[in-house]
């Protein structure tokens, strides 16, 4: 009989990943908590920096997976190991015998309430980017009304002692210049603002739509992070800020704010960790074997890292590390007899 | 000499060889905060005196670190210590003992 694996989490790194274990040979199970697979890219519309369509990316990650066993709200109860083996007692009362297990469990959207001077869920025009994205694709938000002025707030929740989350969450920078050229190609009489405090264009392609946002679309960059934000008598949002680069404190009035929210751990990664005996660092994500040269592989023998479990990452790196993880789960269990 | 109508004007160049490291080293053991600060300017923003006067405390640490020792003091000295920084700081620093350590190292000159 194939060796089993077992896939907690059904995002796109444990779409990914199952569908490579099977082309190996594997028969994979994946495990998701919530009642659909595709874990984050459900919620996108279109992805950075080539606006490649989410819907289409999700297709192609779920054409492999029709075949495998899927369970849906269902989390992992326990786990045993005995010798190189795991017994698997899941939420539905299953029980699995596999021989590896892969964790691509993936992060949350920080919450934006938890930035009370931001005023999420206080004033009416404070949204997050994971709300436009969901305007983006559904064309409806009762919040977003033919906006003449927009800003996007860079780092929410990122880079922040305050919110207990120190990370950079990587993915943000450039979510806020896509969405800023979108917003600016919906409604071409907006002033668009980006307040960041580094703008962080790591990736391919990533420079060229920050350049196309200044020259193309017209949006300004303003080097300050914003410090509150008040609503006026009008229903306009006021914010508040440092221009560092001219070293003046700013201020204005916009129809429409973006809070750009970052990735942190999911509140069940410590139960997790506990189940699988394995460690998190201090920032709440998983901790593999080495950070260089294993950093798909766990501490113990036969657990195995995929995706945003063990910190943020781009949609690609995540799918990338998929791969990696299949591959050295396929190693690790050709070794055994 | 003859006077030909010309005088040389001070470099207005910053000179990162001529800093106060005794001082900068003194302020950093009584506030490690002081190189935690990573310039986002939401203490300047947030700051009560901040619209009306220079207060800036952002520019104090940069110029501080760039050897201003002068044109730094001259930033904070209508501070009064409400402590709205504080709240706002992303990297959680002491501002309100930065502040004041600063004003007890560089006053007394």
């Amino acid at each position: 009989m194939n060796k089993q694996v077992l896939v907690i989490g059904g995002g796109p790194a444990g779409l990914e990943a199952a569908g490579q274990l099977e082309n190996l040979g594997y028969k994979a199970y994946i495990v998701e908590k919530s009642d659909k697979l595709g874990g984050h890219l459900l919620k996108w519309d279109r992805l950075f920096p080539e606006s490649i369509s989410a819907a289409e990316t999700l297709q192609k990650l779920l054409e492999p997976v029709g075949h495998i066993t899927t369970f849906l709200d269902c989390t992992v109860v326990s786990v045993s190991k005995t010798g190189e083996h795991f017994s698997v007692q899941l939420s539905n009362d299953a029980t699995l015998n596999v021989s590896a297990i892969i964790v691509s469990a993936g992060f949350s959207l920080f919450p934006a309430e938890k930035k009370e001077e931001y005023g999420y869920n206080i004033y009416n025009r404070v949204i997050t980017s994971a709300d436009l994205e969901d305007f983006f694709k559904t064309g409806s938000d009762s919040r977003i009304q033919n906006p003449k002025s927009v800003g996007f707030v860079h780092c929410v929740g990122s880079r922040d002692e305050k919110a207990c989350n120190r990370q950079c969450s990587k993915v943000c920078c450039i979510t806020a210049v896509k969405q800023a050229c979108e917003i600016k190609e919906q409604y071409p009489d907006a002033d668009i603002y980006c307040f960041y405090m580094d703008l962080r264009m790591y990736g391919r392609g990533y420079e060229d739509l920050y350049l196309e946002a200044q020259s193309k679309y017209g949006i300004r960059f303003i080097r300050g992070r914003v410090s509150e934000v008040a609503e006026d008598e009008t229903g306009k949002l006021v914010i508040k800020a440092e221009d560092t680069l001219s070293s003046k404190p700013l201020k204005i009035t916009l129809d429409l704010l973006v809070l750009m929210v970052g990735m942190i751990k999911n509140a069940d990664n410590e139960n997790l960790s506990s189940l699988l005996n394995t460690r998190l660092g201090d920032d709440g994500f998983f901790q593999s074997a080495s950070p260089i040269l294993r950093s798909t592989e766990g501490e113990i023998a036969g657990i195995f890292f995929a995706g945003a479990s063990t910190g943020p990452k781009t949609l690609p790196e995540s799918i990338n590390e998929a791969k990696a993880s299949a591959l050295a789960i396929h190693g690790y269990l050709s070794k055994q007899k | 000499m003859i006077d030909f109508g010309y005088s040389l004007t001070s470099s207005s160049r910053i000179s990162l060889d001529n800093i106060n490291q005794k001082k900068l080293k003194k302020i950093t053991a009584v506030e490690p905060d002081f190189l935690k600060c990573m310039a986002c300017g939401s203490c300047a923003a947030s700051c009560s005196a901040g619209n009306f006067t220079k207060v800036n405390l952002r520019m104090v640490i940069l110029l501080l670190n760039r050897g201003m020792e002068k044109e730094a003091i001259a930033l904070i000295e209508g501070c009064m210590l409400c402590g709205k920084c504080t709240l706002v700081c992303p990297r959680g620093i002491n501002t309100r003992n930065l502040i004041i350590n600063i004003l007890k190292i560089y006053k007394e000159v």
